[in-house]
């Protein structure tokens, strides 16, 4: 073991220290990005590795995901109709609502697991890699498997467009991937706020799946069938209504329940926009807090 | 050049204490009270000291994951709290009992994901690998799931994982913990070759006295969150005097036996303990066994790091 | 096997005082509860302006049959969990081999420890969510008091049954390598077919007649339709006599499947 060294190796690796200790943001972004990319790559890998439990599951989480749809279709074996809205309308609403809540479950979900990464100590070991905790946290256990739900909610939303009697005009065509695209967005932002609670409480888990998996629950049904103040919470609370309600109130050409101004429906883009950073700035808050730099 | 620098530094916790059923109290804790030190570059610092006396606050302090109450900190030419993730590209760490590699896929992979993330350029990569693979014999492991190997093998991979990016200094904490002794050589001499080979900084938490003895020229205790000892090795065994023990199994059971140099502490059935000064060489202990009875097994036990600290403040208190 | 019944009954009420010290997470969890009470209460009252006596419930029952199951979700364990993540903590760990070999019996001692967590949840995440729909929404509550008293001896009998289905999904874990995948698929299974997203009388002709003879009606169907007072006097011997049968059956298919574990495990030489 013990051979002459060779020249090269002996010599501390100085080009580190030429480096700018602090980037621009835009090189930050790419960063984090390219960090989430790196890390969901080793575990999808990961995963790969049980083949068989990775088919079932995915299977399962295709049919169990559809059975919320079913569900629907079979309540609609009973009416035309549910708080004057049609089948093709709800599942217009489902499909945006599954579709949001399934794409930011797929690429930031994992967020979730902070409190249990506090508890016992593996926040350190992201802590101390050159990449963002933030972005190595949500690509934990990435797995394709997730994309059952999106995939499914896909169909049902290719359905309800083929079936859905709405006159195309172009700001409503233009509204639907604006709104998938903002519903992602909305509830990444969500999943990354909630998580930061968990800095602070750290069973505030169950608290945030509440707020996703109940909201997006909420989301399936029309916005006519919940009491006014619970509408309104969603409008200018946690702003789920952005995700689908407000926006297919303008495809759908139907009333707004609570009466608001029409631009509600376009502001989708500027509530995502608004969510990112309240939740980014949770992050960093509790980041700073986790360290002592806080409180 | 003074890698890592302390002045001062403070670090408090509050903890909030149930002390009914629905009453809770805060509280302060001082974690590290004041801790000043200086580590030259090259050097190879045993850290230590009993569990909850700062140990970890210290070296979380010193990667940036925890900031400073009070003091002043440089490690490597950065303030660790305000520059974590430049410092991390020049520091390596290592928990001996939490991998940071991934447990399912080959051992290669990982050792690519850090080439990625640490932004190796690929000709020191290789030379890096090649050199780590090398020393470490982890030829044949590299395409083997990380779930497969041994515990020994999976440190092997882990020291390596942490070299790979050359960092300046290297925290190792409990780096030969649960290992067998020909692992625990083997990581002894890696670490050795290293701190020689490329002038790296190491510091290391242990509670195997063996581990600091063989690498390690300056040990500093830390208790209560302050520096107790700072000096070398054998400055420790003489501020507080410990002893190591001989463990002989005898072909029966008897009472204690009699020997000259060492006593008796413990006896179970044929097998007995006999405590003798660190100090004194076991050979004329074991000849005396030898020669007085019949013995089947024996082995020498290194004093416990606890007890010679324990030793150490009983010293200074009577002292 | 010394004073069974003693040990048995140590057994459960050290499952629910571990249960009990979860507060931040019971809290959590009872919100959560609340939450989608509130919302799948108000797609059922839609559906029940629509629809009047949709299913034989009128529409206070339909409100307090969301209520009620959102009670049962977590006391029946209907998602699955409960004992399931500690015996798959043992499998993990190895240790399982050896909980077969102790003087305790290996299905008896957790269904010990079942019973004592379904205690503790039928009390918080059971009777909160109950109360704050009776305060938000015009609920039913049964108005014979011996109803609660069936209530409970039928909601013993959903837990049973539960655990009778998830004793056998967490036993092949022996066979198999992984048993999250057959978890995932019963948990699918289980939330349709116990009536959970929806009261079995609303599913369509054969899909109904087949779901009311599955054992997972026991789960939810069973208990609610006691609550509700669908069924009084000897027509509560219906749902209670189906909810027994498959509490026996489903327990001597699982010690046959613990016999076949042992067998395998000795097999194996542990």
């Amino acid at each position: 073991m013990a051979e002459p060294l060779t020249g090269t190796l002996a010599e501390p690796l100085v080009e580190h220290l030429a480096e700018p200790l602090t980037e621009p943001l835009g090189a930050r972004t790419r960063w984090a990005v390219r960090s989430w990319w790196l890390c969901a790559g080793m575990w999808m890998r990961s995963t790969m590795a049980y083949r068989a439990s990775f088919a079932l599951t995915l299977g399962a989480s295709l049919v169990t995901h559809s059975l919320d749809f079913v569900v629907l279709v079979l309540m609609f074996r009973h009416t035309d109709q549910l708080g004057g809205w049609t089948l093709p309308e709800l599942a217009f609403l489902y499909a945006t609502a599954t579709f949001a809540l399934g794409i930011a479950n797929l690429l930031v979900g994992s967020v979730d697991g902070l409190g249990a990464r506090i508890v016992n100590g593996t926040l350190d070991t992201m802590l101390i890699r050159p990449a963002p905790a933030l972005s190595q946290l949500c690509a934990e256990r990435f797995s394709l498997r997730r994309l059952g739900r999106p995939i499914q909610a896909l169909a049902v939303l290719v359905w309800s467009l083929a079936t859905l009697d709405v006159t195309w005009t172009w700001d409503r065509v233009l509204l639907v991937p604006a709104l998938l695209v903002c519903g992602c967005v909305i509830f990444g932002a969500i999943y990354v706020g909630g998580a930061t609670v968990q800095f602070w409480w750290g069973e505030a888990k169950e608290i945030q799946n509440s707020v996703t998996y109940g909201g997006a629950t909420l989301l399936h049904y029309p916005p006519t069938i919940f009491a006014k103040e619970l509408v309104a919470g969603v409008v200018f609370g946690v702003p789920l209504a952005f995700v689908n309600w407000l926006p297919a109130l303008h495809i759908l050409g139907r009333p707004d329940p609570l009466g608001l101004p029409t631009a509600f429906q376009y502001a989708s883009p500027l509530a995502a926009a608004l969510c990112v950073a309240v939740a980014g700035l949770a992050w960093r808050a509790g980041l700073r807090a986790y360290r002592g730099t806080g409180s | 050049m003074a890698l890592i620098e302390l002045e001062d530094v403070r670090r408090t916790f509050t903890v909030r204490a149930r002390t009914g059923r629905f009453s809770r109290e805060k509280r302060e804790v001082r974690a590290v009270d004041g801790l000043s030190f200086t580590v030259e570059a090259g050097e190879c610092v045993g850290y230590i000291g009993p569990n909850g006396a700062g140990k970890s606050t210290t070296i979380k302090m010193l990667t940036g994951i925890l900031v400073p109450s009070g003091g002043r900190l440089r490690v490597a030419g950065v303030d660790p709290a305000r520059e974590r993730v430049a410092l991390a590209r020049r520091i390596g760490v290592v928990f001996g009992q939490r991998t940071t590699l991934w447990w399912d896929l080959p051992l290669r992979d990982s050792f690519e994901l850090a080439r990625r993330i640490y932004r190796i350029p690929d000709r020191r990569y290789r030379e890096n690998l090649g050199r780590c693979v090398e020393l470490l014999d982890l030829d044949g492991l590299l395409d083997t799931p990380v779930r497969q190997l041994s515990l020994g093998q999976r440190m092997r991979g882990d020291l390596a994982a942490a070299l790979l990016h050359d960092p300046q200094v290297l925290y190792l904490d409990e780096p030969t913990i649960g290992l067998d002794v020909v692992s625990k050589g083997r990581v002894r001499e890696f670490l050795r070759e290293v701190n020689r080979e490329r002038g790296t900084t190491v510091l290391l938490t242990t509670h195997d006295l063996t581990d600091i003895e063989q690498l390690c020229g300056r040990v500093m205790v830390i208790d209560h969150g302050r520096v107790v000892y700072d000096g070398g090795l054998d400055g420790l065994h003489e501020a507080g005097e410990s002893e190591r023990t001989l463990v002989v199994d005898l072909a029966e059971s008897r009472p204690a036996i009699e020997v000259p140099g060492a006593r008796v502490v413990k006896v179970e059935g044929p097998r007995q303990w006999l405590a003798f000064p660190a100090r004194e060489s076991a050979a004329p202990i074991v000849a005396a066994v030898a020669a007085r009875y019949p013995l089947v097994d024996l082995s020498v036990r290194e004093p416990a790091i606890e007890d010679v600290i324990a030793r150490m403040y009983a010293e200074v208190a009577i002292g | 096997m010394p004073n069974a019944p003693g040990l048995y009954a140590a057994v459960a009420r050290g499952a629910f005082r571990r249960y009990s010290t979860y507060r931040a997470a019971t809290l959590a969890g009872t919100f959560t509860n609340t939450v989608f009470g509130i919302i799948l209460a108000s797609s059922f009252l839609a559906l029940w302006q629509a629809r009047p006596n949709l299913g034989g419930y009128d529409q206070s029952q339909a409100v307090t049959y969301i209520w009620v199951s959102q009670a049962l979700l977590v006391t029946v364990a209907v998602w699955g969990g409960g004992f399931q993540d500690d015996v798959q903590d043992r499998f993990r760990s190895g240790d399982i081999a050896i909980d077969l070999y102790r003087p305790v019996d290996f299905q008896g001692w957790w269904l010990a420890t079942d019973l004592g967590r379904a205690a503790f949840q039928l009390l918080v995440r059971g009777t909160v969510p109950l109360l704050v729909g009776a305060l938000v929404f015009r609920t039913r509550m049964p108005e014979q008091p011996v109803t609660w008293a069936v209530f409970l001896l039928s909601v013993l009998l959903a837990v049973v049954v539960s655990f009778g289905l998830r004793f056998l999904v967490s036993i092949t874990g022996f066979w198999l390598h992984d048993s999250e995948g057959v978890r995932s698929v019963m948990l699918v299974v289980s939330m349709f077919f116990s009536g959970m997203l929806l009261p079995i009388a609303l599913f369509p002709g054969p899909l109904g007649e087949l779901a009311h003879v599955l054992p997972w009606a026991a789960l939810v169907q069973a208990p609610t339709d006691v609550f509700l007072e669908r069924r009084t006097g000897t027509g509560l011997l219906g749902p209670l006599g189906f909810q027994l049968v498959w509490a026996v059956v489903l327990l001597l298919a699982g010690r046959a499947a613990q016999l076949l574990a042992t067998r395998k495990v000795v097999v194996q030489g542990g």
